[in-house]
């Protein structure tokens, strides 16, 4: 059953990605019309597709509302390794310019920000009409790397905090209530005991389980926190962001691997069918390694991020509509929308918990077949 | 293409937030809660089996009361009917020994009563002996006056010896 709803939701949000992803090339033609207010600049035309993009994109700020030099917004630090070492200074500095045509001078270099992205700057603008570095083919330079304190890196400490505080108050009120779950402890206990006998004891094993329990609990709490995160109106996108998600997958691979036994190996490298087969198998048995965490990093990012497009798309309905017939029909289209966004949200509760669920499953399972002992 | 290219500096935050994380939670959350659920489900399928054992306890206790109670019972019983048995025997016995007492004394009694009529009887006999003497005296006096009559005497005398 829940393998699948999975899969329809795997299904359901692929569709979804496909049909929103045909568009950016479509429209790459007027891509500085991402802002929202795009319609005034471009005879009335509201673009859902850049506006989209831009909500699900990582962003050197948290932005509230407002566009342009109109904006409001909190700036967050950039970082960047350049040629040149270290460079530091605040999001400010771009004055809220995201098309490459504000410089920023620090420590001897120049830069510029241009959708979403930091670039070597040079003083003369280019033919693109930007100030981004170009070599001598034409392309940009390569980029510094940017190593900001970015919306979704404030996500993620946001919820490590908000994990940090709620668990150890939950650790301690066991000792000043003596072992009486209460309150808060009253709510969580029952999620960590649910990882610990129904995720990690039935699939790794009644022996090995124990080692495996805090990670599993992290993953799982950090992965829940960070979907809800996305749901708040504030627009985090992080378990959405595939950097997220593969850095995710790739430590359960680490785990696995650090975790395996001469078993799994044998299974790998011996699998036991018939000699003429096991050329064929072993490279088989070899990238099935990594389409494992391969599969659960897209399966989280892919419906994280179907969820965001989801919700705006039926948001743009109100001002795709304000487009087709004036505002008369934006509001009429209003409630509907609201209607169905409020449908699409409450879906998106469901959907955060079963996919932070789903990833842990799956992890325990992958660290359970590797420490499966020979039977 | 941008949303699938994971950027390089976010691979970077969220292994640090992720293993910082790990780290902090595991050392301040998870191993005091996991300790304080383990110690309490123990504590709990101790009790458990404590409550267990006194149950079964009890159980015996009930069982081994009922078996006092039913040996009780039966020793009550026994006793009972010994006691009914002696009180039958007592009272058997005491008729007998009534009865016989009785017989013994009809016995003593009636030969006593023998004995009195046999003396009674003897004296009787003698005073009728007596009596018949003397009138036998008087009558042979007046009758054997004459020789006729002494005759008529002999005769009749002669006459039933005769017939007997």
């Amino acid at each position: 059953m829940l393998r699948k709803t999975n899969l329809l939701l795997l299904l359901f949000s692929f569709a979804t990605f496909a049909l929103n992803a045909n568009n950016p090339e479509e429209h790459s033609d007027h891509s500085d019309s991402h802002e929202l207010n795009a319609h005034d600049e471009h005879g009335g035309k509201f673009d859902p597709v850049p506006m989209i993009m831009e909500h699900i994109s990582d962003a050197h700020e948290i932005h509230w509302w407002g566009h342009g030099h109109d904006a409001v917004s909190w700036p967050l630090p950039v970082i960047l390794w350049t040629n040149d070492g270290l460079v530091t200074f605040m999001s400010s500095e771009f004055h809220h310019d995201n098309e490459g045509k504000h410089l920023v001078e620090k420590g001897g270099q120049q830069f510029v920000r241009s959708h979403g992205k930091i670039y070597y700057a040079s003083n003369e603008l280019n033919k693109e009409g930007n100030y981004i570095a170009l070599n001598n083919e034409g392309e940009a330079l390569s980029k510094p790397l940017d190593f900001s304190i970015t919306k979704s890196v404030v996500g993620m400490f946001l919820i490590m905090i908000i994990l940090l505080l709620i668990f150890t108050a939950v650790a301690r009120s066991y000792k000043k209530n003596g072992g009486i779950p209460k309150r808060l402890t009253g709510w969580m206990e029952p999620l960590v005991i649910f990882i610990r006998d129904d995720v990690a004891k039935p699939n790794i094993g009644d022996k090995k389980y124990a080692k495996y329990v805090p990670f599993l609990l992290t993953l799982f709490f950090f992965i829940w926190g960070l979907n809800l995160l996305g749901l708040t109106p504030i627009g985090f996108n992080v378990t959405g962001n595939i950097a997220v998600t593969m850095v995710l997958a790739v430590i359960t691979l680490i785990v696995t691997l650090v975790s395996a036994n001469k078993n799994y190996w044998g299974h790998i490298f011996n699998p036991p069918v018939p000699g003429a087969l096991k050329p064929l198998m072993v490279p088989i048995e070899i990238v099935g390694v990594f389409t494992k965490p391969f599969a659960l990093m897209i399966r989280l990012f892919a419906n994280i991020t179907a969820g965001h497009i989801v919700i705006l798309s039926l948001i743009s309905l109100i001002f795709i509509a304000q487009n087709a017939g004036g505002d008369g029909l934006a509001w009429g289209m209003s409630l509907p929308s609201m209607l169905l966004v409020l449908f699409i949200s409450v879906l998106e509760l469901l959907v955060a918990v079963l996919q932070a669920y789903i990833f842990t499953l799956l992890t325990a399972l992958f660290i359970g077949m590797a420490v499966e002992e020979h039977h | 293409m941008d949303l699938v290219m994971p950027s390089v500096g976010l691979i970077f935050w969220a292994t640090v937030s992720f293993v910082i994380l790990l780290v902090l939670l595991r050392k301040f959350a998870w191993k005091p809660i996991l300790t304080a659920v383990n110690a309490r489900e123990e504590s709990i399928s101790k009790a458990l089996e404590s409550a267990e054992e006194a149950k079964k306890e009890m159980a015996n206790l009930k069982s081994s009361n009922e078996k006092l109670l039913i040996e009780a019972r039966e020793e009550r019983d026994a006793m009972m009917k010994d006691a009914r048995e002696i009180k039958a025997k007592l009272i058997e016995d005491a008729k007998t020994e009534a009865s016989a007492q009785g017989e013994k004394m009809i016995a003593q009694a009636k030969e006593v009563i023998e004995n009195e009529k046999k003396a009674a009887m003897a004296e009787i006999k003698s005073q009728v002996a007596t009596l018949s003497i003397d009138i036998a005296e008087k009558v042979v006096k007046g009758n054997l006056s004459t020789d006729d009559k002494q005759k008529e005497l002999i005769n009749g005398l002669v006459e039933e010896v005769t017939l007997n």
